[in-house]
């Protein structure tokens, strides 16, 4: 149901450079349907984890504010080429979506 | 029926059939263990009460957290915002939008080898400090950047 999540995750040095872009609406809960001019309910990802070879590196905790099509980016070191970056996310609305990639 | 009672049954009910899911292989352990969204401090209309619910209260300030966003923010609804923190120890980092209705805006704990850096984009109801609060080894700090936002118009 929801749309994939595009991943890139680049080696320098020791450090993994992880960039991640979600497909969500992220709605607030304030705005109103243009037709009905009923208020849309909020639905937006309020938790993501990501783990790298395994581990855990991130939780996030996210509030209706983080930007439609939400935008991720942290970095890791100690990565390797070829480790695998997995990130989740799960919404207001019990939602949930992962993708993978390996470092390169 | 008392309320205590109520309450007791009801959370063993939910912790019973937890558990049984698990040994049933339907919900794997990391998902039942993901953290908790933490309600009252998302609901928080005011960063001393966002930050009180998220244990982080009166935070020191820091010169050693850098936040890079921009001076003006053309369009409130998809504000780049990216911060790094100095302090050693960092545990997690917390954006907070100062005049949102709901400040509390994002909660990042870093583990295993994470750098004590993030990068998204925020919305902003408009012209506001940002603030991030660091949690590192049992206290808290604090650095703002005023954003300014431009709403509306056509370039007006």
């Amino acid at each position: 149901m929801a749309d994939p999540m595009k991943i890139r995750a680049t080696l320098a040095g020791d450090t993994a450079d992880i960039k991640c872009l979600m497909n969500h609406a992220m709605e607030t809960g304030q705005r109103k349907d243009a037709k009905t001019g009923q208020l849309i309910p909020a639905h937006f990802i309020n938790r993501v984890t990501a783990t790298v070879g395994g581990k855990t590196v991130l939780e996030a905790q996210w509030s209706v504010a983080i930007a439609k099509n939400p935008f991720l980016g942290f970095k890791v070191k100690g990565a390797k080429a070829g480790d695998k970056v997995v990130i989740s996310w799960e919404d207001n609305k019990g939602d949930k979506n992962t993708a993978e990639a390996a470092i390169s | 029926m008392n309320p205590l009672r109520r309450n007791l049954l009801k959370s063993t009910g939910a912790a019973t059939s937890v558990a049984v899911a698990v040994a049933a292989g339907l919900l794997k352990p990391s998902q039942v263990l993901a953290a908790e969204w933490n309600k009252s401090a998302f609901e928080s209309k005011n960063v001393a009460d966002a930050l009180k619910g998220m244990g982080a209260s009166a935070p020191a300030d820091s010169k050693d957290i850098m936040i890079k966003a921009p001076d003006i923010a053309e369009n409130g609804a998809v504000v780049p915002v990216e911060v790094t923190s100095k302090i050693p120890g960092t545990e997690s980092i917390m954006i907070l939008v100062e005049k949102n209705n709901t400040p509390m805006t994002a909660d990042f704990t870093l583990s295993n080898g994470a750098e004590s850096y993030v990068s998204t984009r925020i919305k902003m109801a408009g012209t506001s400090g940002v603030r991030v609060v660091v949690k590192a080894g049992g206290k808290s700090y604090s650095a703002v950047k005023e954003v300014k936002v431009t709403i509306g118009g056509c370039g007006g």
